[in-house]
């Protein structure tokens, strides 16, 4: 089956992308349909990365200092999308995006045609990031989107899901989130390629970096570089886009990353069983026990 | 009893165009279309018609939600819906709210806008009108059914 607004979003239509992007989420059209339509994903330049994952605790600023990096990149000429996502409610499956409100590069009309801004919805799955951003990824990426910028929800100490999706992880830490001891503990910085100390016009921000930069020296492997920025004010902000774009990997989490692919992957043959639906409820009544369940989504699989 | 889920959230935008600084009821509305298991991208304040459409297109959404209380409403909603249907985005539905006198509606219903929603309207009528919307046919802004929601305030 083909869809009209394939077409389109090859020639660059703005809504039919946006509307291909929905058919994934929807699960009307495959992923592999979409790539014969539209090409191939492009392969990296020089082993550079082309997904950047922009994680971190709720309110340390990461959308305000997207805004920023966003800004300089498309001064740069870059084609740069983001896949914003914030929570799905688990009771209702609303959400309420909230990523554009601190967008404000999106609305400049010189830079605007070089940033595509779309924001998703965890829906059913956990962590930090649904796994269909990768799908999503890869039909910007195909559809000549230099970068993917994947903005997670506002992720605790041991949300490493973006690990399975983006090539390089950019963990935003701000001042006044605890003694070095945090910074010790094992977790999402272990991950990280590069860490941003954003607030840096608030007290305690400099103390935080020497801190995680102590941390990763304790540390076997490359150390991950540590800037400190403030989104509010703009400082440190051009600097943190000119590492970023040369970012390497940090090398030290090859088997994490791995490990949470396979995690995700199974996580999604689970979230895309025809009888989710009809399984939770029979599990909410109590007519069914939960092995029950997982050998009825096992079975399936395996056919 | 909370809703049963959707398979297929609705994309809503809501949108402060122009210059008003009052976004009160624009949450209360986001928050009853979340709840309703919506996904509903909010815009933040001081939109112009332009960045209210490109953010319709980017994000794919089905419905545009308005919300004015500057008296501004006769100049940027007609705006947002011209641009809308120039933008070939025909079928998006939009509706509105806010400080909007009655003798104001008639000509903004003219433009496309299915329903306007002044202040005291339950939320529960706002869901009514999503859900009565997309079951009848050409609700979009630059489609031709005749059709508005009446609004009990």
């Amino acid at each position: 089956m083909t869809f009209e607004f394939l077409e389109q979003a090859k020639s660059g239509d703005r809504r039919s992308l946006a509307r291909t992007l929905s058919s994934l989420e929807n699960g009307l059209v495959k992923i592999e349909e979409v790539l014969d339509e539209i090409g191939p994903v492009p392969l990296p330049v020089d082993g550079g990365w082309q997904t950047l994952a922009i994680t971190g605790a709720p309110g340390v600023g990461k959308s305000c200092l997207l805004d920023g990096l966003l800004r300089s990149w498309a001064q740069k000429g870059l084609r740069v999308a983001v896949l914003a996502v914030d929570p799905s409610s688990p009771r209702t499956g609303g959400a309420l995006l909230g990523d554009r409100v601190r967008m404000t590069v999106v609305d400049d009309r010189e830079l605007n045609e070089l940033i595509y801004l779309r924001s998703v919805a965890t829906r059913k799955a956990s962590g930090s990031v649904p796994v269909i951003v990768e799908d999503m990824t890869k039909v910007l990426l195909a559809l000549g989107w230099q970068r993917v910028i994947i903005e997670t929800v506002g992720a605790g100490q041991s949300e490493v899901r973006c690990a399975a999706l983006a090539d390089r992880i950019v963990v935003v830490e701000g001042p006044a989130r605890g003694d070095g001891i945090q910074a010790e503990k094992a977790g999402l910085l272990e991950l990280a390629d590069a860490v941003l100390v954003n607030k840096s016009d608030l007290p305690g921000a400099e103390i935080h970096a020497d801190e995680i930069r102590e941390s990763f020296e304790l540390g076997a492997g490359n150390t991950p570089p540590v800037l400190l920025t403030s989104a509010i004010q703009g400082n440190g902000i051009t600097e943190a886009a000119e590492m970023l774009l040369t970012l390497s990997s940090s090398g030290r989490s090859t088997r994490a990353r791995w490990r949470e692919r396979l995690l995700a992957y199974h996580e999604r043959k689970i979230l895309e069983s025809p009888q989710l639906d009809e399984l939770l409820e029979k599990l909410a009544k109590g007519s069914i026990l939960l092995d029950e369940a997982l050998q009825i989504i096992g079975g399936e699989h395996n056919e | 009893m909370p809703p049963t889920t959707m398979s297929e959230p609705w994309r809503i935008v809501v949108a402060k165009p122009g210059l008003d600084g009052h976004d009160r009821g624009a949450k209360v509305v986001a928050r009853a279309l979340r709840d309703a298991g919506n996904e509903v991208i909010y815009t933040g304040l001081r939109r112009s018609a332009q960045q209210i459409v490109d953010t319709v297109r980017d994000e794919d959404a089905r419905f545009l939600g308005l919300s004015s209380l500057s008296g501004a409403h006769e100049h940027l909603f007609p705006k947002v819906c011209e641009l809308l249907k120039q933008q070939g985005l025909n079928d998006v539905i939009v509706f509105g709210g806010g400080i909007i006198p009655l003798g104001d509606r008639e000509p903004l219903y003219a433009c496309g806008i299915r329903a306007i929603f002044g202040p005291g309207t339950p939320t529960s009528e706002i869901l009514e009108f999503i859900e009565q919307a997309t079951q009848l046919e050409n609700t979009g802004v630059g489609q031709d059914s005749d059709w508005y929601w009446t609004s009990s305030a």
